[in-house]
């Protein structure tokens, strides 16, 4: 039996939720929160989404998603372009290889590995724009910004864990 | 689940190396970005130009109830320091009330003296008000996005002040956006002087709080708590705006500047150019991109 066109719009839009939660993460980490501090160390929230999609639905959030993502948060952060871009594709890449070491493994290992792949991410990062730049940047920013995730990481992964069962229950 | 035939092994195999190979010429595409970003093409600043300017009636929707929030908290806050922030105030403008009396003198002083001199003044300056809608980049960019763009007159290279001082400038306009490149930011390098020796300098961020002074012409003519204020070379920025006042670090003089990232709602940005602030939008567009 065929779906009919609601089915499929229904679907189409359930498949579209990864994305459009990564891509409401990337929106919400520019919002200025007028907090003393914080805007210095905010962390790019869709690091965060890529790597929970990555591992709970690869199919849904894929490389190329991924790679969009990274575009566009570079055009909207003022990055050099192609920076995030290579490192939420990379992370994508690597994490949904090894999805299966970090299924029914519980949240620890993924806190755990999230903070391996968040100070790789970090570290990439300062790299390229260090060497983009011709300048040693300052670590210290990047590395509270990176602690910062790690803080922000058990609540939004609640938040995506809760809208994966609503939404996406057949996974 | 079928045992796996042959063809069906191969036609996986094949799958999966197609899926390398698109993942490696992305990983490719993403270096080409980069030097494409490096070359800092006029495609690559009109795609930055049309992505915020398509984002930016979100951010506006979305920062509003963070500012009021923000506010409530900074309300509640100050609720304990309000006396004492009272007395403070009160000090505060008992003094300013002696400044404004001697900068009217002045005032009167100057008009005369030029009228001597024949003194031809400089352009006046517009301002346009922009609301900051999103502050971008994290540890790893300073920059803010404020919902005014080339139809409201702003263009590439204007100072960018709060009411405490020199904010940054316009790096990038789209039409009803703009971005302001923080002077903190790693990209800014600003001509400055220190007010009281004279001494020039170059302020160059490094995305930390503070920028450092570069290039200074008298290091020994520098003391802590110096005023800072654009020197107005290069004509980009106009001389005299205040950025903020010097500090001593390990590594030589820095600047503790007057306006905060974090504390930025509303900010001024001013039009010194030639330009009228009401030219066409096309017009604009067309100066702020051939810039």
């Amino acid at each position: 039996m065929r779906p009919s066109v609601f089915q499929r719009l229904d679907g189409a839009a359930r498949n579209m939720l990864p994305a459009g939660v990564t891509l409401l993460l990337l929106i919400l980490a520019q919002i200025p929160l007028h907090l003393p501090g914080v805007a210095n160390i905010m962390p790019p929230l869709a690091l965060i989404g890529v790597y929970y999609w990555a591992i709970h639905r690869p199919d849904l959030l894929t490389a190329g998603s991924a790679f969009l993502i990274g575009v566009l948060q570079d055009l909207l952060a003022g990055l050099p372009l192609g920076v995030s871009a290579l490192v939420l594709l990379l992370v994508q890449g690597i994490v949904a290889a090894r999805r299966r070491f970090f299924l029914g493994r519980g949240f620890g290992a993924l806190w755990f590995g999230f903070g391996l792949v968040g100070l790789a991410a970090s570290l990439a990062v300062w790299v390229l724009v260090s060497g983009l730049a011709g300048a040693l940047l300052d670590p210290r920013p990047p590395l509270f910004q990176f602690l910062f995730a790690l803080f922000l990481f058990p609540p939004l992964v609640k938040l995506m864990g809760h809208a994966q069962s609503a939404f996406l229950k057949e996974a | 689940m079928k045992s796996p035939s042959g063809s069906t092994t191969r036609l996986a195999q094949v799958k999966q190396l197609a899926g390398r190979f698109a993942f490696a010429s992305m990983v490719a595409a993403a270096f080409a970005l980069m030097l494409l970003g490096k070359a800092d093409t006029v495609l690559v600043e009109r795609m930055r130009g049309s992505v915020t300017d398509a984002v930016t009636p979100l951010f506006e929707m979305l920062s509003r109830p963070a500012a009021t929030m923000a506010e409530f908290v900074d309300n509640v806050r100050n609720l304990a320091t309000v006396r004492t922030e009272n007395t403070r105030l009160r000090e505060e403008n008992a003094k300013l009330l002696r400044w404004q009396s001697v900068a009217r003198q002045l005032e009167a002083e100057n008009g005369q003296l030029r009228g001597l001199l024949n003194f031809v003044p400089g352009p006046d300056a517009g301002f346009i008000a922009a609301r900051v809608v999103a502050d971008t980049g994290g540890a790893f960019a300073h920059s803010l996005l404020v919902n005014a763009g080339a139809r409201d007159g702003v263009r590439k290279g204007q100072a960018v002040l709060a009411g405490d001082g020199l904010v940054g400038r316009v790096a990038q306009v789209g039409q009803r956006s703009a971005r302001v490149l923080l002077v903190t930011d790693l990209n800014s390098r600003i001509p400055v002087l220190v007010e009281s020796s004279r001494a020039r300098a170059i302020l160059s961020g490094d995305n930390g709080e503070r920028p450092r002074l570069n290039y200074l012409s008298d290091s020994m003519r520098v003391e802590a708590g110096d005023r800072v204020v654009t020197s107005g070379h290069g004509g980009v920025l106009p001389p005299g705006l205040p950025v903020g006042v010097a500090v001593q670090a390990g590594d030589g003089w820095r600047v503790e500047p007057f306006a905060s990232r974090y504390r930025l709602e509303y900010v001024r940005i001013v039009d010194y150019g030639l330009s009228g602030i009401l030219g066409p939008a096309e017009d604009g567009r067309a100066v702020g991109s051939g810039r």
